[in-house]
């Protein structure tokens, strides 16, 4: 198999692994929860409101605010590593449909093997800290995903051409 | 053995995942069509509905109503929740079938261990969604569980099965590159350049970009601002309730309605383009099993593209045009179903020639 072929189909295995198995430690110790919590919260802010007491609301709907800002990273962290994962493998058998030299196609895999690990990786970082360290690193591995899968799209229509 | 060749061939692993993967994402999709036209929106009627009365509850001051009120969104959850699994589940299944096919060549087992490890994946590809399905209607019934009902016992059985499966063939995969390969691997499928083949691979990956292009927008100008509006209706309900200001709970109430249909109209074409770009790549790779003459099989490779293209297009526009764009984009996804029942069709009808080049020693074949 050649490197490329090898490091799209065995890193795009390897990233399906991990999304899986995070997949089931979030539905096993972190989804019930935080729907539980999210449910919780809501009804505890209207039901303050509606005893008119507007402290207790505005604290529960800031439980809701962390929680929902939680889940939803926690849902497309699992959904994008798996996605991505998906496209590495079906990217990798068809490579040799991308009308590029081996190593230029190898620097294409690499980066896009980079940036399906990162970018996830940068979302999931975000549910830990709200500072710009996670932010950066989620756009810099989805800009990864984005040049690479344009490289990848130009040296198909090269390939067709040749 | 020429007149059986030239009928039906006998179900290799390969095709048999292929047909499968084929039609469980076949059943995927008219399930979520179904859904989308008979379900989504009465239910988001209802979520919507079950909210107002909470937020109206505060406003009386009634505590109870609003709690009630809440536990009716989160049934009303679940149901769209099992239904939306349902259907996701067999499609990825069904993406999941492709991509092992495809793999076969390098699962170093026996044609009877793969075939048997096929059938497995499937079984376990439909016990889970069916099982999901159930879960709202079946609940806890006779369950000897005390939080979990035998519907959601048998979708994890279900889950246990497919991963077994999928455990076996990459078994197979690592013996196959622990050992030596003087010559390249050939395959049919994979060394296949047909013209159906190319503007299938063209026209997926061009929307798996464009399904990025649009997630990266959505990320970078629409998701925060989305996620912070969320939070301030919320909070502006509430507020507006403990004042007992009505008319402000009632608008606050129609802007979180619109955010809603905003944000799901953004996920959904961004999931869709980039989902309906990879099954295009993936049938890419069997258009020499679809037996239907060269410019059918064009012609259906075209009829996948547009209704790909179109259903994202216009969820996207159904903001703005409203019923029209749905209308659009629900006949959009009726092309995909038919373009993809004509392939399936086409893979039933095929003779079994790859299959049996693929049998024989490499300097035999064809």
């Amino acid at each position: 198999m050649i490197a490329a072929r090898r490091l799209l189909i065995v890193g795009g295995i390897g990233l399906a692994l991990l999304g899986m198995t995070y997949g089931v430690w979030y539905a096993v110790f972190a989804e019930h929860q935080e729907l539980d919590g999210i449910g919780k919260s809501l009804t505890t802010s209207f039901s303050a409101a509606a005893s008119r007491d507007s402290a207790a609301a505005s604290v529960a709907l800031g439980e809701y605010k962390e929680l929902k800002h939680a889940y939803d990273r926690h849902v497309d962290v699992h959904g994008h590593w798996i996605g991505l994962a998906t496209i590495l493998i079906v990217l990798g058998i068809g490579l040799d449909r991308v009308g590029f030299r081996e190593q230029f196609k190898a620097l294409l895999a690499a980066t896009l093997l980079a940036g399906s690990f990162l970018f996830p990786l940068g979302v999931l970082l975000q549910t830990l800290s709200r500072g710009t360290g996670p932010r950066v690193l989620a756009v810099a591995g989805s800009a990864l995903v984005i040049a690479s899968l344009a490289g990848i799209t130009l040296g198909f229509a090269r390939g067709q051409k040749g | 053995m020429r007149g059986r060749a030239e009928t039906f061939a006998p179900l290799s692993a390969r095709r048999l995942l292929a047909l499968g993967g084929i039609g469980l994402i076949l059943v995927g999709m008219l399930v979520g069509d179904i859904f989308a036209v008979f379900v989504l929106h009465q239910n988001a009627a209802k979520v919507g509905g079950s909210l107002s009365a909470a937020a109206h509850a505060a406003v009386a001051g009634d505590a109870n109503t609003v709690a009630a009120s809440f536990q009716s969104v989160g049934s009303f959850l679940e149901n769209r929740g099992t239904k939306v699994d349902t259907h996701v589940h067999m499609i990825a299944f069904g993406y999941l079938a492709l991509v092992l096919a495809i793999l076969q060549p390098w699962v170093a087992l026996r044609e009877s261990t793969r075939k048997k490890l096929a059938w497995l994946f499937l079984f376990g590809s439909w016990l889970l969604p069916v099982g999901v399905f159930l879960i709202h209607y079946v609940g806890l019934a006779h369950s000897p569980l005390t939080t979990i009902g035998w519907a959601s016992i048998f979708a994890d059985l279900g889950g246990v099965v497919v991963v077994l499966a999928t455990l076996g063939y990459l078994l197979g995969i690592v013996r196959h590159l622990r050992q030596r390969h003087s010559v390249p691997m050939q395959d049919g499928l994979i060394d296949d350049r047909s013209a159906a083949g190319s503007v299938l691979f063209a026209g997926g990956l061009t929307l798996v970009l464009l399904g990025f292009l649009h997630g990266g927008y959505y990320a970078a100008f629409d998701l925060n601002r989305h996620e912070a509006l969320d939070y301030s209706l919320l909070s502006e309900m509430s507020i507006a309730a403990g004042e007992k200001n009505t008319s402000a709970v009632d608008s606050a109430l129609g802007s979180y309605g619109q955010l809603g249909g905003e944000k799901a109209v953004n996920i959904a074409a961004h999931a869709h383009a980039i989902e309906f770009g990879l099954l295009a790549m993936l049938l890419a790779f069997f258009q020499p099993y679809v037996r239907l003459r060269d410019p059918w099989k064009r012609a259906w490779a075209w009829v996948l593209l547009a209704g790909s293209l179109g259903l994202p297009v216009f969820v996207l526009l159904e903001l703005k045009l409203g019923l029209l764009a749905g209308g659009i984009a629900d006949v959009s996804g009726l092309f995909v179903i038919i373009a993809l029942l004509a392939m399936w069709i086409g893979i039933v009808r095929y003779t079994g020639k790859i299959d049996s080049d693929a049998q024989l020693p490499a300097g035999r074949r064809a």
